[in-house]
């Protein structure tokens, strides 16, 4: 990991019907590393990720993407550059795990270009990247929760990115497949954004932001901003963090503020 | 479960294949009907119009054969394609598997602008039937759109149910416009003829109006064809389109304003034809599977091919009367949008 940017936001803000989501937030994405983005519920991390996604145009501020300000560019040239593995993208479609996987690929073709080699390359490799090469043929509706977010970063990868955002992507999953999507994303070699739910799973980034009302309070590494004011200012919870005896990962005991 | 292994075909066999398909139709097409014509005239007559031979038939079976079947079954095929194909693009673009120009309000718009134009005379004789119906038929569309987004549908339309009653209100105010205009501007005589194009009729159809529909299917199908892997992108959703680099804005304009003008030209030359483009993608889905390089195809071919067919048995189901074909595509189409809304529960 480098310290340069690969991605830029500065100032950007949000708002619908003059009711603010996301004010003036400055963010800047280095490169290789996995950024988690973690609030309570409202607090905005859906919004700021779309904006970087490039699907929301900001109310105010810049995004820029390598230098590039992102609003400039095509809905192509994003898409070959960023993705976003969403919280609900489900279908009704029959359509195949591969299948799913290949419009990933879709950016980079026209009409007139066909499926050449790379693509068919890109989708093997995305499929064995989520360990789903066994299951290329299975229909959609017969995939479990984390067979889909799987297929869902896989999709994602093919797409051959150089930033990836994925919106709550443990949402729904048992812990073993919270901890494997989050492992899978960390060995990806790629950007990444991460808006989490579970705090403990910010404890695995390389940095964290955190996020109350549409504002950043706190950006840095995890030990050093998940600190006990933190969570009681922006969570409401009385946090004690309690290193794993074993080695492992700390643990964060919560105990709820009453008087809120 | 595995994937039903669905006869995937290359774009060579497509281009073998169609044409086949379609010739085969075309030629049933001609062949059957109330005057028995032997198979051997009907091809002597077909190949001496097509230049292939030079032998001489009586006129009255050239006539009915060439001028009267044969216009006829290729109004029929185009007006079979596109409606297919426009609910096949409704369907992949609104995400919703009972999207079709019919239950959406479109082909009551364009009845309504054709019965301005032609019954009410707007337009003096300046614009043409097929104007008004596609400004009726994007009349229409504006309005149920509007309708949905305004009730909660989001921009994405995500709610299947918002969007089905938008149409059917939609439906019931177009429909309720054109009755008006009838009973306000047209005499007794013109009425019936009017109610009986209302409901679906290849009645009447001659060559100029085949010469108006193959421009259009050809358009709508080309465009369809051109934009396959555009409406792959939508199957998870409108945002995931966007996320795979599809320009939502100019898709939607390019892709419905297609389907509402296919939709709008076929209506104003045989009225309006109901459930052809809701039953013939859905029966190509579960042949052909999902992914639209082989569904677009698909879908343009057997629409064709329904069409000419439900024509020949409107024409003989009932000796000495022909029956409107939207009654016959209703017959089929209504039991299958009962099939697709069960299975569709169950889910």
């Amino acid at each position: 990991m480098n310290h340069t940017a690969i991605l830029d936001a500065h100032g950007i803000g949000w708002s619908v019907q003059g009711q603010p989501i996301v004010s003036n937030v400055d963010i800047s994405v280095r490169h290789g590393e996995t950024l988690g983005l973690i609030g309570p519920n409202g607090s905005g991390k859906s919004t700021l990720l779309r904006m970087l996604a490039g699907l929301l145009t900001p109310t105010y501020g810049e995004i820029c993407f390598d230098g590039k300000p992102i609003q400039q560019m095509s809905r192509r040239q994003i898409a070959r550059l960023i993705t976003l593995v969403s919280q609900q993208a489900e279908t009704e479609d029959r359509i195949t795990v591969r299948d799913a996987v290949e419009l990933g690929r879709t950016p980079w073709l026209t009409a007139l270009s066909p499926w050449g080699a790379d693509d068919e390359a890109a989708v093997n490799q995305a499929l064995r990247a989520v360990d789903m090469e066994a299951m290329s043929t299975r229909e959609w509706n017969t995939l479990s929760g984390g067979e889909r977010q799987r297929v869902h970063i896989a999709r994602a990868h093919a797409q051959s990115p150089q930033l990836l955002l994925l919106d709550e992507p443990t949402n729904h999953l048992d812990i073993h497949h919270q901890l494997a999507i989050l492992d899978l994303v960390k060995t990806l070699p790629v950007t990444s954004v991460i808006a989490l739910h579970d705090i403990h799973h910010a404890l695995r980034c390389d940095r964290v932001m955190v996020l109350k009302a549409g504002k950043k309070v706190a950006l840095g590494p995890p030990a050093d901003i998940l600190t006990s004011d933190l969570m009681r200012h922006v969570f409401s919870v009385d946090a004690r963090i309690v290193p794993d005896p074993a080695g492992g990962a700390s643990l964060i005991s919560f105990q709820r503020i009453h008087s809120i | 479960m595995m994937r039903t292994d669905a006869p995937r075909l290359t774009r060579t066999s497509w281009l073998f294949i169609t044409p086949l398909v379609l010739m085969a139709a075309l030629l049933f097409g001609t062949a059957v009907g109330e005057t028995q014509i032997p198979l051997s005239t009907v091809i002597d007559v077909l190949s001496a119009k097509l230049g292939l031979s030079d032998r001489h038939i009586g006129s009255v079976d050239e006539a009915v054969i060439w001028h009267y079947r044969m216009a006829r079954a290729v109004v029929a095929a185009c007006c079979g394609a596109g409606l297919a194909l426009s609910g096949l693009v409704l369907q992949a673009l609104l995400r919703n598997s009972l999207a079709d120009p019919y239950l959406l309000g479109i082909s009551a718009g364009a009845s309504t602008g054709a019965v301005m134009v032609t019954i009410a005379g707007i337009g003096a004789g300046v614009i043409s039937m097929s104007v008004g119906a596609f400004a009726g038929a994007l009349a229409a569309f504006a309005f149920v759109a509007l309708l949905a987004y305004m009730s909660g549908g989001g921009t994405g339309v995500k709610s299947a149910g918002v969007l089905i009653l938008a149409g059917i209100a939609g439906a019931q105010l177009f429909n309720a416009l054109t009755a008006f205009v009838i009973a306000q501007s047209a005499n007794a005589e013109q009425a019936r003829g009017i109610m009986f194009w209302l409901l679906g009729s290849l009645s009447g159809v001659r060559w100029p109006e085949a010469w108006l529909a193959l421009p259009i299917a050809g358009l709508g199908v080309g465009m369809a064809l051109w934009h396959v892997r555009t409406l792959d992108a939508f199957t998870f959703g409108a945002e995931n389109a966007a996320v795979l680099g599809i320009d939502l804005r100019w898709t939607k304009v390019l892709l419905i304003g297609t389907t509402a003008l296919v939709t709008a030209v076929m209506v104003s030359i045989t009225g309006a034809i109901g459930f052809v483009g809701l039953v013939v993608p859905h029966a190509c889905r579960i042949v052909v599977g999902v992914r639209h390089r082989q569904l677009v195809p698909a879908t343009a071919l057997a629409g064709a091919v329904f069409l000419i067919l439900s024509d020949v048995v409107s024409r003989i189901i009932i000796p000495g009367q022909v029956v409107p074909i939207g009654v016959i595509t209703a017959l089929v189409g209504a039991p299958a949008f009962a099939f697709i809304m069960v299975r569709g529960r169950r889910r």
